[in-house]
């Protein structure tokens, strides 16, 4: 369209047909919940459902914006808990959550990361959620690629809608970054960590 | 599998040069077993491999069980093959438990000769063995836990062992125990 094709108020409801006004926390929680990596990553069966069944052609993930799986997560934003977590695997559950950047979002998949499932013995985690915080808890046994793909469009919701509900807060499950943990090594540069809380008040205003 | 008489055969030879060494022979679930003396289960297991005519060359499976509350309490089974021959027969040492009513007594741990050095395939079975049982095994190159991790405490295959978990709030579990 060249300038002067449309003159006085028919350019006014031009613009008005094509200019979204938002918040800018929405807009960035809307880019965010459409462009999620999650981390590849398997621990059981539940994982034959989810990393490997849901992004491929029949489920297919990408609908969702979620098909860049990552191989590391420093570069992921989600994790999925698909099996059960042995107490040996726990720590370093935890150790790839915790190596995750912010924002970051987990999901539990299945009975058994979320409860421990049939296995209730001496080997395995009673739920993730004793050792992690999670964000979506998604129930079955394994839960049917149909269920994963409802969790993550919830998780969506809720990223878009209000990505903090005050839980992180209460569960200390903000800040966990390996490197902001402490330990001389793991410590950023004053500007690095200027820019990150400076991030973190804007993302939280 | 050598059949009864085969089997008691088996047992006069080894009782020739080991006297003692079989404590009993029969069949478990159609499965030739031999129950020898935990001193003396090295000595069978040479023979069984080296003897003329036996043979018995492949130890396909090492594991242990707990019969609590029989005793010797504790079995370490030696699952032998001959591959020429197909045929299997089964060795079990039984070992006491620690102490009867000295059951704080944790050090007090059953103990056998390693056959790492007849079996190299053994030596992540008596890993595993240790690992779950307790059951230590003398001469093991290197006996530590191979499945749990390193700080774990307690034997969790043991039948005195609890079960662990979380009860779940099932209305079953509450109208029984609740």
């Amino acid at each position: 369209m060249l300038r002067g094709t449309l003159e006085g108020e028919e350019l006014e409801r031009y613009v008005e047909e094509r200019v979204v006004m938002t918040r800018f926390d929405r807009m960035l929680g809307w880019a965010r919940a459409n462009s999620m990596f999650p981390l590849t990553f398997g621990l059981a069966c539940c994982a034959i459902e989810a990393p490997i069944s849901i992004v491929t052609a029949r489920y297919d993930l990408a609908r969702f914006g979620a098909e860049a799986l990552r191989a590391s997560p420093r570069q992921a934003d989600m994790i999925i808990l698909s099996g059960r977590v042995s107490i040996k695997m726990a720590p370093i559950v935890r150790r790839l959550y915790d190596q995750m950047l912010e924002p970051k979002w987990a999901i539990s998949m299945g009975a058994c990361s979320s409860s421990g499932g049939m296995f209730s013995n001496y080997a395995v985690v009673q739920g993730a959620d004793k050792f992690m915080p999670i964000d979506m808890h998604i129930p079955g046994c394994p839960p049917r690629p149909e269920a994963v793909l409802y969790g993550f469009t919830k998780l969506q919701r809720k990223i878009k809608g209000n990505p903090d509900q005050g839980w992180r807060q209460r569960y200390n499950a903000a800040g966990t970054e390996e490197w902001a943990r402490g330990g001389a090594a793991s410590q950023p540069s004053r500007e690095a960590a200027e820019a990150y809380e400076a991030a973190r008040e804007l993302a939280h205003a | 599998m050598p059949d009864a008489p085969g089997l008691e055969l088996i047992r006069g030879e080894i009782e020739d040069g080991h006297p003692g060494a079989v404590l009993d022979t029969g069949f478990e679930y159609e499965q030739a077993v031999l129950a020898v003396d935990p001193g003396q289960v090295l000595a069978v297991l040479t023979w069984l491999r080296d003897a003329p005519g036996q043979g018995y060359r492949f130890l396909s499976s090492l594991h242990a069980a707990d019969y609590l509350p029989a005793e010797p309490r504790f079995a370490v089974h030696y699952e032998l093959l001959n591959r020429d021959r197909v045929e299997r027969i089964r060795v079990k040492a039984l070992l006491a438990g620690p102490a009867a009513g000295n059951a704080g007594d944790a050090q007090a741990l059953p103990e056998i000769d390693s056959c790492v050095e007849l079996f190299p395939t053994a030596e992540f079975q008596e890993r595993e063995v240790f690992d779950f049982f307790g059951i230590v095994f003398r001469g093991h190159p290197n006996l530590t836990r191979i499945l749990l991790p390193e700080d774990y405490v307690g034997w969790p295959q043991r039948r005195d062992f609890p079960v662990g978990g979380e009860p779940v709030t099932f209305t079953f579990n509450e109208r029984n125990y609740g």
